[in-house]
């Protein structure tokens, strides 16, 4: 057995053996469906409720990638814009840390306010909360660029367009793509927030209307199902990065083996 | 030595200084340097004395506090002249092949930029080859940096400064990294770039048997505030070989060059220590 099908195999054997030491203590302890459901339970909800989850997590889903894909372009240009201009660093930066520092929750009415309820402000918060590690990240990746190759490329009096395109951008694109794997999970944040409080669909509003009721495992499906779809957009992130950016980490793997 | 009509790189009465106020560096006290065209001048002095700064002046990275820079009769920038650096970093891009590595000034430099498209895949890809079998990575343009050693980093950064056949070329300790073993080989390889190309070279060095092999002229500098104190011509045939670096005349070239720069040091024991006063 190779030590990376090992590892595989041990995590998978952790993260099963939580399950099943939930499953026990319920059992266990006799813990209330209402307070704690089992794994069981939850799935079999998941199961048997899937018509009714399925139109909700399409909404999650969508709200979310439109709003992330927003974010990836807004977050870009204003790392770009951050990252190699003095001014706009010393002006965006205060901004931005300000900004992010408060929280997301209460910029959802503002939206609601002025686009109404449902998808806008959901897609809004989305982007604003994927927006935040995009920017530094990009920023940071740009200006990281060693000085010497700046003189370089200023000595063959390269433009800075041309110094970004083919030196800074490539350079930063690691970085890039390390945040994108956070972002698209605090875009997921971000949708089931505005769900939860401005919104009459999506996975939020099922969780918000199921704990209303009482309906304790329909909360957790929710749960589960935003779980899942947030690994699943993360391992395809970290799918991505692994092909485009190679060159980043062949380095690490060489001195390896 | 070098007339009128055919110097490239003058420097006349040229200061420099870092920063303003309190603060205010004086890198450079007023210099005069004049470098012939296809001239090959070394730059050696102590640590701080100013070296780096008279290769950003004449590259125009940095401007002149007072004084003048000319580069191929006008003022620096003011005409655009093919320039090469490279670096004791050889500071290569770790995510394009060696090849593409050579190939990056072809692509921002004028008049090879507009005809980038069509030619990268033939006549510059056969340039960028040609050149990489010339200091001896042939077969090695398909790799990428993170599979080249130290050495190998520096011929291709050597290959990437003189792609586009720059009038000019600056090299800060290029070898500075470098066994001696593979400093000595690169020398030679440098020796045969400059004969076949004949850039104007100023070369930037700690190691004195370094600047007597490659140069026409050695400047000594000193530092507080940088300036030239000794400007020597080197007047040994070329090709020059390893063997020559060890006979009577080099030996005491090299000698007393490092006098030079010994005595240099001992009146500034303590460079960063003291502060102009402002
Ligand atoms: N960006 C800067 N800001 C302020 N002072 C600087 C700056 N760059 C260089 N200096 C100062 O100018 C002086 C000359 O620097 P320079 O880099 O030209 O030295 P050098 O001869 O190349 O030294 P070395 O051999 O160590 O590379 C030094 O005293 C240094 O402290
Ligand atoms: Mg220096």
């Amino acid at each position: 057995m190779s030590p990376n099908t090992r590892r595989h195999l041990q995590s998978a054997a952790v993260i099963i053996g939580f399950f099943l030491f939930w499953e026990a203590a319920c059992v266990l302890f006799h813990v209330k469906e209402i307070v704690l459901p089992r794994p069981s339970q939850i799935l079999v909800t998941l199961w048997e409720r899937a018509p009714a989850i399925w139109p909700h997590t399409v909404q999650t889903l969508y709200t979310t990638l439109v709003g992330f894909a927003l974010g990836i372009v807004s977050g870009v240009l204003i790392g770009v814009l951050i990252g190699s201009s003095r001014l706009a660093y010393d002006v965006g930066y205060p901004l931005l840390v300000g900004f992010s520092s408060i929280p997301k929750v209460a910029v959802v009415p503002i939206f609601v306010l002025w686009f109404g309820a449902g998808t806008v402000p959901a897609v809004l918060t989305a982007m604003i909360m994927s927006l935040f590690p995009i920017v530094v990240n990009v920023a940071t990746g740009l200006a990281t660029t060693e000085p010497e190759l700046e003189d370089v490329m200023k000595a063959l009096r390269a433009t800075k367009l041309d110094i970004l395109f083919n030196v800074g951008l490539p350079r930063a694109m690691p970085y890039f793509f390390a945040s994108l794997k956070v972002s698209v999970t605090l875009a997921f944040v971000g949708t089931v927030i505005a769900e939860t409080v401005a919104s009459n669909r999506g996975i939020g509003n099922l969780m918000m209307i199921a704990s209303s009721s009482f309906d304790v495992p329909l909360v957790f499906a929710g749960l589960l199902v935003l779980a899942l779809l947030g690994v699943g957009l993360y391992a395809i992130f970290s799918v991505i990065e692994g092909r485009v950016i190679g060159w980043a980490r062949r380095k690490d793997d060489f001195a390896m083996g | 030595m070098s007339n009128a009509r055919d110097e490239f790189v003058r420097l006349q009465q040229v200061t420099l200084s870092y920063g303003r106020g309190e603060r205010v560096v004086h890198a450079l006290g007023e210099t005069n340097l004049t470098v012939g065209k296809g001239d090959f001048v070394a730059l050696v002095g102590p640590s701080g004395c100013g070296k780096s700064t008279i290769l950003k002046l004449v590259t125009g990275l940095l401007s002149a506090t007072t004084g003048w820079v000319m580069v191929a009769g006008r003022e620096v920038g003011a005409e655009p002249v093919r320039v090469g650096m490279a670096f004791q970093n050889p500071t290569l891009l770790p995510w394009l092949s060696i090849r593409d590595n050579v190939m990056l000034p072809l692509k921002i430099v004028p008049p090879f930029r507009q005809e980038y498209r069509a030619k990268r895949k033939t006549e510059f890809r056969d340039r960028a080859d040609a050149l990489l079998e010339q200091v001896g990575l042939k077969g090695f343009a398909d790799k990428y940096p993170w599979q080249l050693s130290g050495g190998m980093l520096q011929r291709a950064s050597l290959c990437r400064a003189l792609i586009h056949d720059p009038q000019l070329l600056m090299l800060d300790e290029p070898f500075g990294a470098l066994d001696q073993f593979t400093r000595e080989e690169l020398w030679a390889v440098l020796q045969d770039l400059w004969m076949t190309r004949r850039p104007t070279v100023l070369l930037v060095t700690h190691d004195l048997k370094e600047a007597g092999y490659l140069a026409n002229r050695v400047c000594v500098m000193r530092a507080r505030p940088g300036h030239i104190v000794e400007d020597r011509h080197v007047d040994l045939p070329r090709p020059r070989t390893i063997d020559m670096t060890y006979e009577p005349d080099f030996v005491s070239l090299t000698q007393r060059l490092r006098a030079l720069i010994v005595s240099a040091r001992a009146d500034d024991p303590l460079p960063a220590a003291t502060g102009e006063p402002a």
